[in-house]
Order: C-alpha cells, then structure tokens, then sequence
C-alpha cells in the first residue's frame, strides 16, 4: 500500500521522533510513505483565523499534489488530518467555491478534483486489512501494558469530517492496541481537548486541560498515554512538569505517538524510535514489557 | 426494555446527587423527552426536568445523554441506548445543578448579556425598515438560529478550566451583532472580545459545534470574529500575534518556523511572558526536541509565496 505522506511542521521540527517512528513503521508494516516534500503546512486552523480562503488555497494545492502522484494522503497529525478534512469539506460544499479556489491554483500549475482521500496513520490500520497486515508482523506483543488514547479533538470533531465510526466514543485507536498485544483504556478524557491551543493565551487554563485528561487515565489504571497527535504529545509530554494538578499529586506518565507503540511491537527497540528523547522518561514502559516491572495498577 | 439512569438530586434532602434507575419499554418514535415525561407521569412525579415546545424550538429541554449535552426532544430514545440497554440522563455541565437535571443558567446569561446583544444602529432609525442585502444577511444568519438552550457551554473544553471564558453561545450571539452591517460598534466590539476571557481562550475542541441543535455552531462563529478582528487591526494580544506569527511563517517558507511563533506571540515587549518561556525551551533543549535552527522552506515554496501574493495576504 502507497500513500503520499503529509508530514506536518512539528513531525519535522519539535517531534521528529514521530517523523523517525513512523519511517520505522511504515517500513515494519510494508507501507510504502512518499513524503510530501513540497506540500505546505496545513495551517493548524490557525492560518484561517487570518483568511479562510487563504487556508483552503493552501490546503487545496497539497491535495492536488498527491492527485498527480495517483496517491490518497496519509497524516499523523490529529489537527493536520481535522484541518486538511475542513478544507476538502469546503471545498465540495459549492461548486462556485472550488472553482474560485482552482483559479488561484492555476498560475502554479495546480488543480483539485478530489480524487485523493485524506486518512489519519490511525484511520488506515483500523480498517479490516491494517488491522490484519499488523497482526501478522508483530514480533514483540505489547502484553501487559495498559495503554490509553488520547485522540486529539480535531480528528474527531466535527463528527462529520471523522473517519471514526463514532466520534463521540470511538473504539479505533483502542482496537489497535488490543491488536499489538496491549490492553486499551477507557476513560472519559480520550475524545478531550488537550489545550494546546491555548497555552499561548491562557497558560492556566491550557495546563488544567492536560492535568485533567492525564489524571483521569492514570486513574483509569493506565501506564501509557499513546496520541495520534504531535501537538498534544507536546502538550502532554513537554509540558508536563509543569502541570500543577500532576505536580501536587506527585504522578506523571509516559507519552507515546502512536508509531512509536506500533513499531515496538513490530520489534524496533525505544532508541529506534525516538523514545529517549522525550521530557517524561519511557523507561517505565521498556520494563513493563521486559517483564522486570509489573503493570503499575 | 430500556434502563435509564438518571442523575437524582435534591439538596433539601440529601447534600450529594446519586443515581436512580427506571425501566422503562420505549415507545416506537418516541422521543427522549416523551420517555422522560412516560417516567414522571407514570412512575416518579418528583423527576425534575425543563421543558416547552417539545419540538426543538425554546431550547429549554437540554440535558446530557450518555456524557454530551443534547436536546431530549429532539432525538429518539431508541437511538440513544448504549450496549446495556441504558440511556445514562445527567444535568448539562459546566452550570450548578439546582434539582435532578435542572441547572442554574445565570452565568450562562450573564455572558450573553456581556457581549452587548443588541443593535447599536449608525444612524437614527428611519421611517420604516433597516434594509439589508441577501448578502448580509447571510453573514448573520448562522448565529440567528441560536435557541439559547446551553448544549454548547454545556461540553465546553475551555469553560470546565476557567469559569471567566465568555463561552460558545455569548460568542456566538456576539458574531451575530459583529457582522451586522447595521452595527456601528464593529470595532469596539472586536476590542472587548480581544480581551481575556474572550475569542483568543477558545480552545478549537469543536465541542460546540458538535452538540449545537442549530446551525449557529459557536466555533464558526468564533473563527469569524476572529478575522474580523485581525481586519480590523485589533493585534495587541497573544492571540492575534499568534495568528499573524503563524501565518507569516508559512508565507517566507511554506510551513511552520516553532521557534519565532512562542516568541512572537507572547510579544516582544512582554518580559514576563518571555520568562514563562524559558523553562520549556530549556526542558527541551536538554531533550535535543528543539527545532533545527536554520529553519528550511518546502520545496517550490515559491508557489506557496505566489497565493500569499494573488490573495493580498
Ligand atoms: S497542524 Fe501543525 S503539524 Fe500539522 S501541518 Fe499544521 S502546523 Fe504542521
Ligand atoms: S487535543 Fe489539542 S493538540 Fe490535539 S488535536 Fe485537539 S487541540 Fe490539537
Ligand atoms: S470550540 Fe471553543 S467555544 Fe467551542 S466548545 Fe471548544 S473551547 Fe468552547
Ligand atoms: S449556540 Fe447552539 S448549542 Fe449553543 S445555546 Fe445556541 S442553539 Fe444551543
Ligand atoms: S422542549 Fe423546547 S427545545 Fe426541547
């Protein structure tokens, strides 16, 4: 299976171990990624705030990439995949508005027709096929460890730009894990925003986000947090010593991308994949599946 | 046979809310309020809940099912029943419960009545209508729609850590009077929701969006103002300086530069916002997490410039 992989800024820049773990997995699972080298960034939906028809300009001249290659897209970031799914929504909603977009498009030679599906890293293993070229590459079964989502909102919502078959309780990253051997967790916070949008304006408030989301799955018994999404592994990951409710408890807990978790059970080691360069140890999670340390519940 | 397990609570008699179940056989079509009302007036009258219209129009019936804020009157109950059989009923969120599922709205109101919910005209009223173009009033018809029925600021991500957050139905009421070509106070109206506490603390959950009965989906309108107010110069926030930040990044190299964007939003001039900065820079500075420092543009970035410059951004 070949996709044109949609790499996101912060896969290349803050979490290049994602970028790292998902070569690995790619590789482990036979995935043929062909990195989108010209496409831009997606905008974050941050980039509408400033023009809408700007962003989807953008976005609508990364699709036409990959409709040249013949290639449906693949993200590894929830917000990439929520804001490129937003774009291809407006895109179909009128004829008038494509049209508007593809004159911009053409002085550069491009054009979109919406031949390319747009799919999460997460999305393209959750189907019955993924699902069953994974488990017949793992090598190293996750048993034992207690993972929990953290699915990053904007894959998630609006609903109707989902991949997932239920949005407000979904099960896909949870049958994943099942599939590597591991044991899902469910808890209230997986389908929550983590507040990463926010720690600019409102630091407090953002920080309160990500405590409550990781207090809740260590309170659902989990070792591991594992994300489909750079900017909540930053959120939940590099911010974490600095989260108040976490600090005052004296708990803290691993973050993983979900590549990382993929590719430790196709049998690529923590080094392999990055997992040294995290702000909260990993350790933890090595000793769980080496057996020296029990699940911590 | 359905079981619906609904949130009993009543401080005259018992300080903590607990959970009582009640089965009951869903008629066929029947709503969620019709089996709320079967469950009152045939096996507990004292089950307290609001409603009127019973087909979604007063906004008054919004409860949560099964942990998202919806109308009852406007879905099926079959439709609402988890694996178990159970429709699990609580009162909205992010309000104080008064008794079972009703909830006290003032702060709800508080934050409509903040955001200045009616016309300030241009001019003095003229002899009969103020005329307004299909156009224009397209811009403010989403926002129009809204029932006042509390779903959104009910599942609000940003509102269950900070009660200051004006919210998704304020904001969205608001974009209805900044887009109003009517409106004399654009301005002044961006001004005030610049402020802490207003469009810059959304924090994209999409929540609002995804519970809103109506087209008004607060988040929309939010990202609304928010062009609104970078049009209108209102740029002395983090918020809006983070916004421009990133959108000129992606203009010199067609993606994100993470190491000016911190920076730059927190501003220049801003000491201690800068100082907050530092513990995480030096965190992953440790980690080696921080971005290359020669930052590099996409391949045929020059295209990416070219759009910037066709839509004069
Ligand atoms: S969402 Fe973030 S990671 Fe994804 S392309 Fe945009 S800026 Fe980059
Ligand atoms: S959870 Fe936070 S970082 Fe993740 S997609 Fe949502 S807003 Fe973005
Ligand atoms: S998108 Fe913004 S306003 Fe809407 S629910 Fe989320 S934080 Fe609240
Ligand atoms: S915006 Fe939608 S959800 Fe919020 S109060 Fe209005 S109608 Fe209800
Ligand atoms: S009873 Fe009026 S909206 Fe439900």
């Amino acid at each position: 299976m070949k996709f044109a992989l949609f790499t996101g800024c912060v896969a290349k820049g803050a979490t290049r171990e994602l970028m790292l773990s998902t070569t690995k997995a790619a590789e482990g699972l036979g995935f043929e990624f062909v990195e989108m080298k010209s496409a831009s960034c997606c905008g974050a939906g941050v980039v509408s705030e400033k023009s809408p028809l700007l962003a989807d300009a953008l976005n609508a001249r990364t699709f036409s990439i990959a409709e040249k290659q013949g290639l449906d897209i693949v993200t590894i970031c929830s917000t990439c995949q929520g804001t490129l799914k937003k774009t291809e929504a407006h895109l179909n909603e009128s004829k008038e508005y494509k049209e508007k977009v593809n004159d911009i498009l053409e002085d550069g030679g491009h054009q979109y027709n919406g031949t390319s599906r747009i799919k999460h890293f997460a999305n393209i293993l959750a189907t019955e096929e993924g699902m069953a070229r994974l488990k017949s590459r793992i090598k190293r079964p996750l048993t034992g460890l207690k993972v929990a989502a953290f699915y990053g909102c904007y894959v998630l919502r609006p609903s109707e730009n989902s991949d997932f078959e239920n949005p407000d309780n979904p099960t896909g990253m949870e049958d994943i894990f099942a599939a590597l051997g591991a044991t899902p967790v469910y808890y209230p916070s997986r389908v929550k925003c983590c507040g990463f949008p926010i720690v600019m304006m409102n630091k407090d408030a953002s920080l309160g986000m990500s405590g409550n989301a990781l207090v809740d799955a260590i309170d659902h018994g989990a070792d591991v947090v594992a994300t489909g999404c750079p900017l909540c592994h930053l959120s939940l990951d590099s911010y974490q010593p600095e989260i108040e409710l976490l600090q005052k408890k004296n708990q803290s807990i691993p973050i993983l991308h979900l590549p990382q978790l993929v590719a430790l059970a196709l049998g690529y080691t923590p080094t392999q994949l990055g997992m040294d360069s995290h702000i909260v140890s990993t350790l933890k999670i090595n000793q769980i599946l080496s057996g020296s340390v029990s699940s911590s519940h | 046979m359905a079981t619906f397990r609904i949130k009993r609570f009543n401080p005259e008699k018992q300080p903590e809310p607990y959970f009582e179940e009640f089965n009951l056989d869903i008629a066929d079509g029947a709503t969620l309020l019709d089996c709320m009302n079967e469950i009152k007036w045939t096996l507990d009258g004292s089950l307290t809940y609001r409603m009127s219209c019973r087909s979604a129009i007063c906004g008054s019936c919004a409860v949560k099912a099964n942990g998202h804020a919806l109308l009852a009157c406007q879905r099926q109950g079959e439709h609402l029943l988890d694996n178990d059989d159970t429709i699990t009923l609580e009162p909205l969120g992010n309000m104080k419960p008064i008794k079972d599922l009703v909830v006290d709205f003032t702060p709800f109101w508080d934050k409509i009545n903040k955001v200045k919910p009616y016309l300030e005209p241009k001019d003095e009223a003229p002899a009969k209508e103020r005329h307004q173009s299909q156009e224009e009033f397209r811009i403010i018809d989403d926002a129009s729609t809204c029932i006042m029925c509390g779903a959104c600021y009910s599942d609000c991500n940003t509102l269950e850590v900070d009660d200051n957050f004006l919210g998704p139905a304020a904001l969205a009421k608001a974009q209805r009077f900044v887009g109003d070509s009517r409106d004399s106070k654009t301005l002044q109206r961006v001004q005030d929701l610049s402020e802490p506490g207003g469009i810059w603390d959304c924090t994209h959950c999409g929540e609002c969006v995804e519970r809103c009965p109506k087209p008004a989906r607060p988040f929309d309108r939010i990202k609304e103002i928010m062009t609104v107010a970078l049009e209108n110069g209102v740029h002395n926030n983090n918020g809006a300086r983070h916004a421009l930040s990133f959108t000129n990044s992606v203009k010199r190299s067609g993606n994100l530069n993470e190491n000016r964007i911190p920076v730059e939003s927190m501003g220049f001039f801003n000491i201690p916002g800068l100082l907050s900065l530092i513990p995480i820079g030096l965190r992953m500075l440790l980690k080696g997490k921080v971005p290359p420092v020669i930052h590099h543009s996409i391949d045929e970035v020059d295209d990416v410039k070219r759009i910037f410059k066709e839509l004069d951004q």
